[in-house]
């Protein structure tokens, strides 16, 4: 206990600590090698940090390699081949391993703090990702070091990556990277629940944090932007595993599906990697300026505008693939308009600065540099949504120059002054004031002095991605000085690397609070402890430890709620979304391999597949299944032994909640969000198919017949089979739930047979012809799902036999029947498009 | 640090009426400019894939965006009307930050105006796109 907490009474001190020792116990992190079990989120948050930033130092060597193979025309250092790989891992690595996974990994480590919560509502689930991430990143990164990584450019464009790509390069790009997105999901699940759902008492949704708006605007664009990626990783390696002619012309495809697909993701996902940077710039600017954020409710509607405009751009980067006029014209406006939210923002932090009474620090140096680079590539970015310049700088280094301003300046600096800014709330120790300037001017000139010239070597005309030039282009001066700021962004970068390992042992620790700052993630003891807040406070102001007078004195001595663990388990409060009304006391698991394993399963049916060993793919999955059914069947849904429990301050908050009430619940919901948007852009595909060619359905198409039909029906029944069970099984009607829920089980396998009988007794061949592959594609997303929700119908009815799900403790059999709806739509839909469509064509 | 300590002022109505208040209203200006912008681009390009062909006109389906477009601006204007008078509820005062129904409320109703006006904006830019735009080449 920290020794500035001062008690009533000695009554109230021996409460306090008998209270505190409890707690330190049920948060206890493992030691030894039992350490790699944690799953708190203050232990895995940093490993995903750590990880993430070690892939950032990564693909910044594959950066200076290519600078010191551009500095001068003609070179050798690299071969063709070797600069292919490199500079395809370097766009690829710093995308998906730095840019979208460090701010999944910030969040998963100070959110809790920020919301005065113990912990996040699934802390398993983030571990599952971190690992599932490591074992991903470790193999598409590792595969240079084999000289196997993918040579296509980080967005893989067909025929290049199809045709005409040897090697697995492209199998390993796809299947990895799939694979980390999974992990992306799961910590979108995870964040969206925790900002709605485990905010403290009075905190309601117009005093959150301006860091929690971002956090839920950016894990709700991963569950749009990310899966139709995933739904393009399906049919990619549909083509390339089994020869499905998606992208092949000759065959009906067209690869420009692709560059749909990806830029659907890729456009959001450069304002997925920026607005949780600028939701770093909005918590560290007021306390820099020793004021409230100036025009908060225009910052939220920056991050939601920007959020939901950000998704009609991604035709900006396929200006020059010949569409109608119109149709650029239309990506062209919105690209502009987004210019406005993004804009308002910065406004907001230059007037928060200058109203208040600013005080110098290194954060606010990186974020003062940040603004200065990213107000520079926002407007070169106005300038290339403009289609006619676009046109003319589509693939010069212009756009190597643009991007990086816009990244550099929109992430990678907000993310240092973060890591200055954060550092002491994770270490209790400070990063050194000295080297952090000597640090931020190296990185500032350096990258001012390396990116600069590109815009020029641009407009000269050099292309992207070429290994080397002819000395008399003219391209040599500029790339020798872009080469050469490289080089010094990089000494600026290896001082802060120098400064977050360099030892602290007898640098004192840090007083608390050290930055005077207003929310609550300051609360944190130095050194920290393990349970995060000792009692989670009730929040009046959006800045409490400014305004709130002796809140950290209280929340030390426990006077809030849940100030202790009396049955020794790990608790945090769920609250209402929109008042933050606390509803329940979560029980959060602790330490366990479940999640390690899974992961390490997981990750080998990806890489199994991509080395074409499909049956130990086959075997690792099935592992992977098993695991992640013993953790649910051991771990979620418990039943607890009383129902109810004294939070403190004379609050009595119900254990279990199931339905609408529970995370669970929400977080089948948000994760069937994400899955209907990957089946969205398959659909999608079927009629991008069809605007491109003019007979499809081709005019031999087969007739399946009665089988879709057939289907649909058996597996609406099927569907409301389920929500009858749930039905019954409120009512406690035993034999009707298991009859009712298992007739639902004998007709989902009947309609996926009948599914799956449609085409094959048609006789389609997936490889003859795009339409076939796009039909299959379809049916094959339906089974997979059926056989999930299959799974889901036998777990439930061996759960109630097992008594681990009772009349009023439903929790499971909600959730499933959440799934089914979601099941219902996508076999309507898909029986609508197969069997329907050609009619009507 | 903040100068003055916030406390609610005493006259202010503690809860508005019909309190009950969801996130959806705050994303349905956004939500009218995606659906107005998606419908928008289907429409020219099944128009110039399956109708007037590449180098066609655009002819009615100018018209027919030109409709959608008023639809959609009349729906962001309303919503956006609903978020003001939200803002206006009671002792309107920026910052709407204190710990009060009536203040969420004044919030939620503010953000939804702001983005209304956003979307307003942004719509009007798509649509523009069909003014100076007249073929499918």
């Amino acid at each position: 206990m920290n020794e500035q907490t001062d008690y009533r009474d000695p009554e109230e001190e021996a409460l306090a600590l008998a209270q505190a020792e409890r707690l330190a116990k049920a948060w206890k992190t493992p030691k030894g090698w039992r350490y790699w079990s944690a799953v708190n989120n203050t232990e895995v948050g940093l490993w995903y940090t750590g990880v993430s930033f070690i892939f950032f130092l990564f693909a910044g060597v594959l950066a200076l390699l290519i600078r010191a193979q551009l500095a001068v025309p003609e070179n050798d250092l690299l071969s063709a081949e070797t600069y292919n790989q490199v500079f395809t891992l370097h766009g690829s690595v710093m995308m998906f391993l730095f840019g979208v996974p460090m701010f999944e990994a910030f969040s998963i480590l100070i959110l809790p703090q920020m919301l005065g919560a113990r912990d996040l509502p699934f802390p398993r689930l983030s571990a599952y990702g971190f690992w599932c991430f490591l074992i991903g990143g470790v193999f598409v990164s590792g595969s240079i070091f084999f000289g196997a990584a993918p040579q296509g450019g980080w967005f893989m464009y067909p025929p290049l990556s199809t045709s005409y790509s040897e090697g697995l390069g492209p199998d390993i790009w796809l299947l990895g990277l799939s694979f980390i997105e999974v992990s992306s999901l799961a910590a979108a699940v995870e964040l969206i629940v925790g900002v709605l759902k485990t905010r403290p008492p009075g905190m309601r949704i117009n005093l959150m944090p301006l860091y929690s708006w971002y956090i839920l605007v950016v894990a709700g664009m991963i569950l749009f932007a990310f899966p139709p990626l995933i739904a393009g990783d399906l049919l990619f390696e549909m083509e390339r595993a089994f020869d499905w002619p998606f992208f092949d012309v000759s065959r009906g495809g067209d690869p420009l599906l692709w560059q749909h697909l990806f830029w659907i993701f890729g456009h959001p996902e450069v304002y997925i990697i920026f607005l949780p940077a600028v939701a770093l710039v909005a918590t560290i600017v007021p306390t820099a300026a020793r004021r409230p954020i100036v025009g908060y409710s225009w910052i939220v509607l920056a991050a939601v505008g920007t959020g939901f405009i950000s998704f009609g751009l991604w035709v900006h980067h396929m200006f020059t693939t010949g569409m109608p006029a119109v149709s650029l014209a239309f990506f062209s406006a919105a690209s502009e308009a987004v210019a406005i939210p993004t804009g308002v923002q910065i406004f907001c932090f230059l007037a928060t600065a200058l109203a208040g009474r600013f005080v110098k620090s290194v954060p606010m140096l990186f974020v003062s540099g940040a603004l200065a680079i990213f107000v520079l590539g926002g407007l070169t970015g106005v300038m290339v949504a403009i289609a006619p310049f676009d046109f003319q700088a589509h693939d010069t280094y212009f756009i190597v120059a643009h991007l990086h301003y816009v990244l550099i300046g929109g992430m990678l600096f907000p993310v240092i002054a973060g890591i200055y800014y954060f550092f002491p709330l994770i270490t209790s120790k400070k990063l050194s004031d000295k080297l952090g300037k000597i640090g931020f001017w190296l990185m500032f000139i350096g990258f001012n002095v390396a990116f600069l010239p590109m815009h020029f070597t641009g407009l000269l005309g050099m292309p992207r991605r070429v290994y080397t030039y002819s000395a008399d282009s003219g391209f040599g001066l500029l790339n020798m000085v872009s080469s050469i700021g490289a080089f010094v962004l990089a000494a600026g970068v290896a001082v802060l690397v120098w400064d977050v390992l360099r030892p602290k042992g007898k640098q004192p620790t840090c007083e608390r609070n050290p930055w005077g700052a207003g929310t609550l993630e300051w609360l944190v003891e130095m050194p920290g402890r393990a349970w995060g807040v000792r009692s989670i406070p009730i929040i009046r102001s959006r800045y409490p430890l400014w305004d709130q007078p002796n809140l950290m004195r209280d929340v030390d001595a426990g006077r809030f709620y849940l100030p202790d663990a009396q049955e020794g388990k790990r608790e945090t409060l769920i609250s209402t979304i929109i008042d933050a009304d606390p509803i329940q006391c979560l029980r959060v698991p602790g330490p366990t391999f479940k999640a390690l394993w899974a992961a390490i399963f997981t990750g080998g049916l990806f890489i199994f597949a991509t080395y074409k060993l499909y049956w130990l793919a086959i075997a690792s999955g099935t592992l992977a299944l098993i695991t992640i059914l013993i953790w649910l069947w051991r771990d979620t849904a418990i039943i607890p032994a009383k129902q109810t429990k004294d939070i403190g301050l004379g609050v009595t908050l119900p254990i279990y909640a199931s339905g609408a009430k529970s995370v669970g619940w929400w977080a089948m919901f948000i994760t069937m969000i994400g899955n209907m948007s990957a089946f969205n852009s398959l659909v999608f595909g079927y009629f991008f198919f069809w605007t491109v060619h003019d007979d499809f359905p081709p005019d031999n198409t087969p007739d399946l017949g009665f089988w879709p039909v057939a289907a649909l029906v058996a597996i609406l029944l099927s569907w409301a089979l389920t929500l009858w069970a749930r039905r019954l099984n409120n009512l406690d009607h035993a034999s009707g739930y298991y009859a009712a829920l298992g007739l639902g089980a004998l007709l989902t396998v009947a309609g996926a047979y009948a599914l799956w009988a449609g085409p094959h007794f048609a006789g389609m061949d997936p490889t003859s012809n795009v339409y076939p592959a796009t039909v299959w594609v379809l049916v094959l997303w339906c089974l997979i799902h059926l056989g999930i929700g299959l799974i889901m119908q036998l777990y439930c009815l061996a759960r109630r036999a097992a008594g681990r799900m009772t009349a009023t403790h439903d929790i499971d059999i909600r959730n499933v029947a959440l799934y089914w709806h979601f099941m219902a739509i996508t076999l309507a839909t898909t029986v609508a498009v197969i069997a329907g469509f050609p009619e009507v064509a | 640090m903040m100068d003055e300590t916030q406390t609610r002022p005493e006259h202010a109505p503690e809860v508005p009426p019909g309190s009950r208040e969801s996130l959806w209203l705050l994303v349905s200006g956004p939500t009218i400019w995606a659906a107005h912008f998606l419908l928008s681009y289907l429409a020219v390009s099944v128009w110039c894939a399956k109708v007037a062909g590449r180098a066609g006109p655009l002819g009615d389906i100018r018209i027919a965006i030109g409709v959608l477009t008023a639809l959609a601006l009349t729906g962001i204007a309303l919503t956006g009307w609903g978020g003001w008078r939200r803002h206006r509820f009671g002792e309107a005062t920026l910052p709407h930050d204190f710990d009060t129904p009536g203040d969420r409320h004044r919030f939620l109703g503010f953000s939804t105006f702001l983005l209304c006006g956003l979307s307003f904006v942004a719509t009007v830019f798509v649509a523009l796109s069909v003014v100076f735009i007249r073929s499918c080449e």
